[in-house]
């Protein structure tokens, strides 16, 4: 069914619209991803290198493990040494290596605690079944797209009682993240708007970025095809100086989003300001359980202080490069001190940060 | 943690959908989306499948790029 969206004749026709687009522009032109997919799609594909010279993509901050806060994850870690025979801690692969000033979850299983990487937080909600007598609390990170599969999986736990199954929620959304990012000043002249967060929160989810920051939107799938498409699409506004959102990912994203998805996150979450890491407080940006399901998070159980903690070790520029400020080559660490084997900040750690990214696929970055 | 991949529904099993991703088979909940059927494409995020993957629009859109790409060759030759 996809294959169309890898055709290389499609890609050649399309690039050419591009360097004809991008020609009468004339002028530099910046556009921002803001999802690890499609910054994998970017230089998996080598698409930076096929592009004119005055078209350039910036990554920005689409790596939700990368900004989750050293502090949760330490006190997460705080929680679980005090209840090291009861209880059980799951988190994602990416999550489980992240590192902070006081070690990782990867760490603490080394030390014998219990931490268990899963795929998904179904994986978790069996272990809370299997382990009645322990409490498994699920380290929960994620944009609305992870943030629709807890909510769905609390949902379930409710109704149905199963009271050790606990979560640490550090979900977060990313429209104020973008705005965020306007509003300090990064030079962007559209967005290539993450097509999985929008199957969720839909077209309507980010139409007030293009209305008041008046910067032009391409809501993008993730083949080569669909990013190609997307940028020829928000060239063509440009140039008819035309500021709206469009859609290219039509297969999957509609106008409203996933309502069945949005109405569960509604009703377990509110949103409230949160820390990202190394990007700082961001106003109404963070999802926390409403106080009626306060039991299920396990922060309001245990009362742990934990100091406020360096986001980032010396000389790390993951906060640049979650900005879209620069790119991992402009690193003095990158590649010669930071690799996914021994990574200094979070942006080498996860799949879906811009550093990991560029170091798997080599010179491909163009 | 965020890759969401496509994959074609073979079995449904109340909330759960056994998922085919061009061989490898895994399990999917569905909590979220209303009359799937054997059959269907969806997006699975781990773990939970997010959206139905609309194989009409898919096409459409394919129509829509090779008009789109041939009027522009035209308009093209005559620069």
């Amino acid at each position: 069914m996809l294959s169309e969206f890898r055709d290389r004749e499609i890609a050649k026709k399309i690039l050419k619209r591009i360097f004809e687009e991008a020609k009468k522009i004339g002028k530099e032109v910046r556009f921002m991803d803001v999802c690890g997919t499609h910054e994998d799609t970017i230089t998996r594909f080598g698409i930076r290198a096929l592009l004119p010279k005055n078209v350039k993509i910036l990554a920005g901050p689409g790596c939700p493990v990368c900004i989750t806060p050293v502090e949760d994850i330490v006190r997460m870690m705080e929680i679980l040494k005090r209840e090291k025979e009861k209880m059980i801690v799951t988190t994602f692969g990416d999550m489980y290596r992240i590192p902070t000033p006081k070690g990782s979850f990867a760490d603490m299983k080394s030390e014998g605690y219990n931490v268990k990487i899963v795929y998904s937080i179904y994986d978790s909600y069996k272990i809370a079944m299997r382990n009645k007598e322990r409490i498994v609390v699920h380290f929960s990170p994620g944009f609305e797209t992870t943030t629709a599969p807890t909510a769905g999986m609390l949902w379930e736990a409710i109704e149905k009682g199963v009271e050790n199954f606990k979560i640490y929620s550090v979900h977060r959304l990313t429209p104020p993240a973008v705005e965020y990012l306007l509003r300090q000043g990064t030079a962007l002249n559209g967005l290539i708007t993450p097509g999985h967060v929008s199957t969720i929160i839909g077209v309507r989810g980010w139409e007030y970025l293009t209305r008041e920051y008046k910067v032009p939107q391409v809501i993008s799938g993730f083949e080569p095809i669909d990013v190609l498409l997307s940028i020829l699409m928000l060239l063509k506004m440009l140039r008819n100086e035309e500021i709206r959102i469009e859609n290219e990912y039509t297969r999957a994203v509609k106008y409203k989003g996933n309502e069945e998805a949005q109405k569960k996150i509604e009703e377990l979450f509110e949103v409230v300001d949160a820390k990202w890491r190394a990007l700082g407080v961001i106003q109404r940006s963070g999802y926390s359980l409403k106080d009626k399901y306060g039991d299920y998070e396990i922060s309001n159980i245990y009362d742990v202080e934990v100091e406020e903690l360096p986001d980032l070790e010396r000389g790390c520029r993951c906060g640049e490069v979650l900005r879209g400020l620069i790119l991992p080559t402009e690193c003095p660490l990158f590649g010669r001190v930071c690799t996914p084997r021994h990574p200094v900040g979070p942006c080498m750690v996860s799949f879906e940060g811009t550093c990991q990214i560029f170091y798997k696929y080599g010179s491909l970055y163009g | 943690m965020c890759l969401a991949i496509p994959g074609k529904v073979v079995e449904i099993r109340d909330n759960l959908a056994i998922v085919d991703y061009g061989g490898v088979r895994r399990e999917a909940r569905i909590d979220f989306i209303r009359d799937l059927k054997v059959g269907d494409y969806v997006i699975v995020h781990t773990g939970f499948a997010i959206e139905k993957m609309d194989e009409e629009a898919a096409k459409r859109s394919i129509e829509a790029w090779d008009e789109l790409l041939s009027l522009d060759d035209l308009d093209s030759m005559g620069d």
